[in-house]
């Protein structure tokens, strides 16, 4: 079996598995982005055939969301809290730090395949700056301690 | 030995997870048997990761514990160690607080039902079993709580119009968006005390006739999503959920959803969209969700905190609860002290209390040490609050006076390092990033403030009534908060800090 024909038969299972819930769409591109790290272009004209959608519909909200990408991410996603908590401790120069360090502005993937992400609160605003590195959080985190981390992270 | 390390986000953003395989080794290697309990966070942040250790005379606290402080506190057998902090409730930070729907939080396992109550859990459900529905709702009524989402509507009014709604099927939807920052009362309760929020809305599925609820939580807590979909799964599985709740033949059950991203997907009614699967655009009211609600039927949209602060309502009583608070604002509120502070965390207590004391008495001031600047409370759409505004208490209709509003309880503090000038034209710049795109004055009018607010920066005081102008239309042109409430920071932050909006500022730095 060719890898896209791998893809599709594991994209069809993905929406059979979730096609009974009340509202499928967002469990159904969560599952399909946890598996692909992106939603495949292949995904869509699928998912809206299933749920009796228009693939302008599926795309519309694909789009919508910040968190589902249409391309994959690098080897290492790196998400960073600008919120104004963050901010008010030092937020804004770790982001400068991140973005020198990793040679690429926001949304872009830069040095040793990290991608930069904004976020927009992470719930650690007591003890911020606050970053995500491949899933995990980090709270006051400062640039020499980001240094750390990525390092850690083979990055 | 009993020994306790959260395993709440924040704890474990500061590494408590190291702290509890440390603690595990070093145990191992002493044969000592140790008995690891992951609970909540009490809420004092700034000292997590915070270990506790079950002595004779209650729970004994350390912290904030480094991984590597773990063979220290293992030799002096948890005693006289510098980090001994003394019974964990004695701490004057918790011991000052009122502790209702936190009250479990940071002392239970949070995924143990017997330990949920042992600690009083499940008796405000099973009292409410034997009330009618109507009965219920007036419980909840008189006890006078408003919605803790940010709008503060009468909890009771809204489970009443979906009482009264006549429909096939209804819901009970539990808004678990906190996209606030500085807030993070939903996830620390989640996480710390799951089942509670449980207990909450199978009491709003009793009072209304839902038998089916949702959690749409964030994406950007996993934490909270695993151990709410393990207390899901637990509660069914002991007859707390299903077909028959604790055995009374009446049916409630739950899923847990996960947002994707989008701020405004926490309006309420953006929220139902995204649940049901489609983009999260913000619907015109009416109709109310509490008549057209999730996929069309009668739909209760509450906050994490106005659910879980139900059951205590039931087990103490209504009144119990209306007498703590100030004016309208009844009960306890879980301030969410955040920022630059140097004691930053979360502090239940009954509403009242000024804003000069949360930040300068309990907060302890600036972490960084330098005098406060400004507050901004109740979120991005929240106002930024001077020293001069220190003595408005903390109510709904006092925060309202005072041009701003308490939203969902998180204050966020600046020291006089920070410009004012540069939030307020973040402000604009995450209502633009965050519409959701129906509205021309938030959508486009969010883009222009972002370029007037440059202008002005860049010396043209002439932008300034332009600004104010714009901020006059986003405030009447807009169908919701995102694009209608913005324009409080940024004229707070114009009002508080003029001299933050000049070139002369770039010179000065
Ligand atoms: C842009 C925007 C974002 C919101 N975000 C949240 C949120 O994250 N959590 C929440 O409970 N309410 C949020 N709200 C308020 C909800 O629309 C709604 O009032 C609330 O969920 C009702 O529950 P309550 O009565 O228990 O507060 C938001 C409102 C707006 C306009
Ligand atoms: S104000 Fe903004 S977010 Fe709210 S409905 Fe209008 S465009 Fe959407
Ligand atoms: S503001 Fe950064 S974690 Fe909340």
């Amino acid at each position: 079996m060719s890898d896209a024909s791998a893809d599709l038969t594991e994209i069809d299972r993905i929406i059979d598995g979730h096609r009974t819930l009340e509202g499928p769409m967002l469990p159904i591109l969560h599952a399909i982005q946890h598996a692909f790290g992106h939603i495949p272009e292949a995904a869509i004209a699928r998912i809206a055939h299933a749920l009796n959608l228009g693939r302008a519909e599926v795309h519309g909200v694909v789009s919508f969301y910040h968190d589902f990408r249409e391309t994959p991410a690098g080897t290492h996603t790196l998400r960073i809290c600008r919120a104004e908590a963050c901010q008010a401790q030092g937020g804004a120069a770790l982001e400068a730090a991140a973005q020198r360090r990793l040679a690429t502005g926001w949304h872009g993937t830069g040095t040793c395949g990290v991608t930069l992400e904004p976020v927009y609160c992470l719930g650690l605003c007591a003890c911020g700056p606050a970053v995500e590195l491949d899933g995990q959080l980090h709270g006051r985190v400062d640039a020499d301690r980001l240094e750390t981390l990525l390092k850690e992270a083979g990055a | 030995m009993r020994i306790y390390v959260p395993a709440d986000a924040a704890a474990r953003a500061l590494g408590a997870d190291a702290v509890a395989d440390a603690i595990t080794a070093e145990a191992e290697a002493r044969g000592l048997e140790v008995t690891l309990v992951r609970n909540g966070t009490r809420g004092m942040i700034w000292l997590e990761p915070l270990v506790e250790v079950e002595t004779d005379a209650g729970r004994t606290a350390f912290g904030p514990v480094a991984a590597s402080d773990v063979p220290g506190l293992f030799a002096s057998n948890f005693g006289d160690d510098a980090l001994a902090l003394g019974p964990v409730e004695a701490i004057p930070y918790f011991a000052r607080q009122t502790r209702l729907t936190f009250a479990r939080c940071g002392l239970t396992d949070p995924l143990s039902l017997a330990d949920y109550e042992a600690h009083g859990g499940l008796a405000g459900l099973r009292r409410a079993l034997g009330m009618s529905q109507a009965e219920i709702v007036t419980e909840v009524t008189q006890s006078g709580l408003r919605g803790r989402g940010g709008a503060g509507f009468p909890t009771g009014i809204k489970w009443d119009t979906v009482r009264k709604a006549e429909a096939d099927r209804k819901y009970i939807v539990c808004n678990a968006d906190e996209g606030d920052s500085g807030t993070f009362a939903d996830r620390m309760l989640m996480e710390g005390d799951p089942f509670c929020l449980i207990e909450g809305m199978a009491i709003a599925g009793l009072g209304t006739g839902a038998e089916k609820g949702f959690v749409y939580l964030r994406s950007e807590y996993p934490d909270a999503i695993r151990v709410m979909t393990a207390a899901v799964d637990i509660a069914r599985r002991a007859g707390l959920l299903g077909t028959d709740v604790l055995g009374s033949g009446r049916a409630f059950d739950m899923e847990i959803r996960v947002g994707a991203g989008a701020y405004v997907c926490g309006e309420e009614t953006s929220l139902l969209n995204s649940l049901e699967g489609k983009r999260g655009t913000v619907r015109a009211k009416p109709p109310l969700p509490a008549l057209e609600g999730a996929f069309g039927r009668p739909t209760v949209v509450n906050n994490v905190i106005s659910l879980a602060t139900v059951p205590v309502i039931f087990e103490k009583g209504a009144d119990y609860y209306r007498d703590f608070g100030l004016g309208r604002s009844r009960g306890t509120i879980p301030l969410q002290i955040a920022g630059n502070v140097r004691h930053g965390g979360l502090f239940e207590t009954a509403f009242g209390l000024p804003l000069g004391e949360i930040v300068d008495d309990i907060g302890g001031g600036t972490r960084s040490g330098r005098p406060v600047k400004a507050v901004q409370v109740g979120g991005p759409l929240g106002a930024y609050f001077g020293p001069n505004q220190f003595d408005t208490p903390f109510g709904y209709e006092e925060f309202d006076g005072q041009g701003g509003l308490i939203g969902h309880a998180g204050l966020v503090v600046f020291d006089d390092t920070a410009d004012l000038g540069a939030m307020a034209r973040f402000a604009m710049e995450f209502c633009a990033v965050e519409s959701c795109g129906k509205c021309t004055p938030c959508r486009i009018g969010a883009v222009r403030g972002v370029e007037t607010i440059d202008r002005i920066r860049q010396g043209d005081a002439a932008a300034i009534p332009l600004l104010e102008d714009l901020c006059e239309t986003m405030k009447d042109g807009s169908l919701c908060a995102l694009g209608g409430f913005t324009p409080y920071p940024v004229l707070s932050a114009l009002r508080l800090a003029p001299q933050d909006f000049t070139p002369a500022r770039e010179a000065a730095e």
